[in-house]
């Protein structure tokens, strides 16, 4: 079971370690707040529920020979934060580029200024069907299940699990 | 069920990875072979590897040495800043209820992208199945999956575990080609809270979404079930499909 440890999975994973540009976003997801085929600009929003330093010491950005480069953010709570923006990078979704701010030495905000709105998947035909609500609660095996979705199952729990019964039926 | 495909022999593996277990049902050409077997030794390997950058758990993981300020985040593999830019947009998404800082006890706010992780690690883990010719595969993280099915096979029937009684399943849902994920309370207690208050939700007992990939699916069943009473008509809100269980009983598909 360890012939395919040294193949891709190891090296997509530990590529690519000095950039903190991102160069694989797969938003190939659709919400009703995109319009079809253009590029968005989100703003970059410091969420409600992170609490901000009283530290006052203005943080520089962490250098490294290929650091990215850093800009003061305009619209960044003044001397507090370090917002760094990646470079726009071509994905096959269209381009990407994440900004993150940093206070304290910690990312406080994660920002997606410009990332793509074209659905790559929208060719690709509704390939699943509505849920069948069934009447009344049933067994695993009663009703050709092949596997389980539920609220995520521990390893302890795991053999108390319906999944368990069908992984070791090998139905 | 009157099959007019003949079903073909389910071959199945399960291992443990980040404390929990991970399924594999594989059917067709490969399920025993080298190839079969390589396939799934790999898409563990990404498994272990995504444990190692993102774990909480593990005091040594990008994750935990980036939130203790023990590194910058030059020095991180870039996969973590794809990670935290989705959980930024469900945070976006969901006003707020959903986000990867997670404050403790004595109010300071903590990275933890668990949230996304899964739903991302499988799709990458499904990579090399999705290579096996002539071959179907359902790869389940713990409850939540990808599945794939020729279009000479049946689809996969994913059953939604009845949150009311896990040995129960409340829907069936075919799958030829997609992801599956629920969140809820069942098996592990609060763990999901509404990122805004900190509250428990309390009238929703378990949200299943149903996606083309299990990135979407796992992240809006997670905001779902964060926001509540507010998880259906959110879900339909943006063309979501899946199934809400209430904390009544009361069961509700959601249709795009």
């Amino acid at each position: 079971m360890v012939n395919g440890l040294d193949r891709g999975a190891r090296r997509i994973v530990f590529g690519a370690l000095s950039t903190v540009t991102v160069v694989v976003l797969l938003f190939g997801y659709r919400t009703s707040t995109e319009g079809p085929g253009t590029t968005a600009a989100l703003p970059a929003v410091t969420p409600a529920t992170t609490t901000e330093s009283s530290d006052t010491t203005p943080r520089s950005t962490p250098s490294t020979p290929s650091a990215p480069k850093a800009t003061r953010s305009a619209t960044a709570v003044p001397s507090t934060k370090t917002v760094v923006t990646g470079d726009q990078e071509q994905t096959q979704w269209g381009p990407v580029q994440v900004e993150l701010t940093i206070t304290g030495g910690s990312i406080t905000s994660v920002a997606v200024p410009v990332y793509p709105n074209g659905n790559g998947r929208d060719a690709q035909i509704n390939s699943f069907a509505l849920p069948q609500l069934v009447q009344e609660t049933i067994s695993a095996q009663s009703a050709s299940i092949d596997m389980i979705s539920g609220a995520t199952v521990t390893s302890d729990g795991y053999l108390r699990s319906l999944q368990s019964a069908l992984d070791k039926a090998g139905l | 069920m009157s099959a007019v495909v003949a079903e073909r022999p389910v071959q199945r593996y399960v291992e443990h990875v980040m404390g929990m277990p991970i399924s594999l049902a594989l059917r067709g050409r490969h399920t025993a072979d080298a190839r079969a077997l390589d396939a799934w030794a790999e898409a563990m390997a990404t498994l272990h590897d995504v444990d190692r950058v993102f774990s909480t758990y593990r005091a040594d993981s990008h994750v935990s040495r980036l939130d203790r300020g023990e590194i910058t985040l030059a020095t991180c593999p870039p996969e973590l800043l794809e990670v935290l830019a989705l959980g930024e947009r469900w945070r976006q998404d969901s006003g707020g209820a959903f986000d990867v800082r997670r404050g403790d006890a004595s109010g300071t706010f903590h990275l933890d992208p668990s949230g996304v992780v899964k739903g991302w690690a499988v799709e990458r883990a499904a990579r090399p199945l999705r290579l096996l010719a002539g071959t179907d595969f359902c790869l389940s993280a713990g409850g939540d999956m990808v599945c794939a099915a020729g279009a000479e096979s049946v689809p996969w029937r994913v059953g939604v575990e009845d949150p009311h009684d896990v040995a129960a399943v409340a829907a069936v849902v075919p799958v030829r080609n997609g992801a599956v994920a629920t969140s809820g309370l069942a098996h592990r207690g609060a763990h999901i809270t509404d990122a805004r208050t900190g509250r428990v939700p309390t009238r929703v007992a378990s949200v299943t979404v149903v996606a083309e990939d299990l990135v979407r699916a796992d992240l809006d069943a997670t905001a779902a079930f964060a926001l509540d009473g507010e998880a259906a008509a959110w879900l339909s809100g943006r063309g979501s499909t899946g199934v809400v269980v209430w904390a009544d009983g009361r069961r509700e598909v959601i249709a795009p």
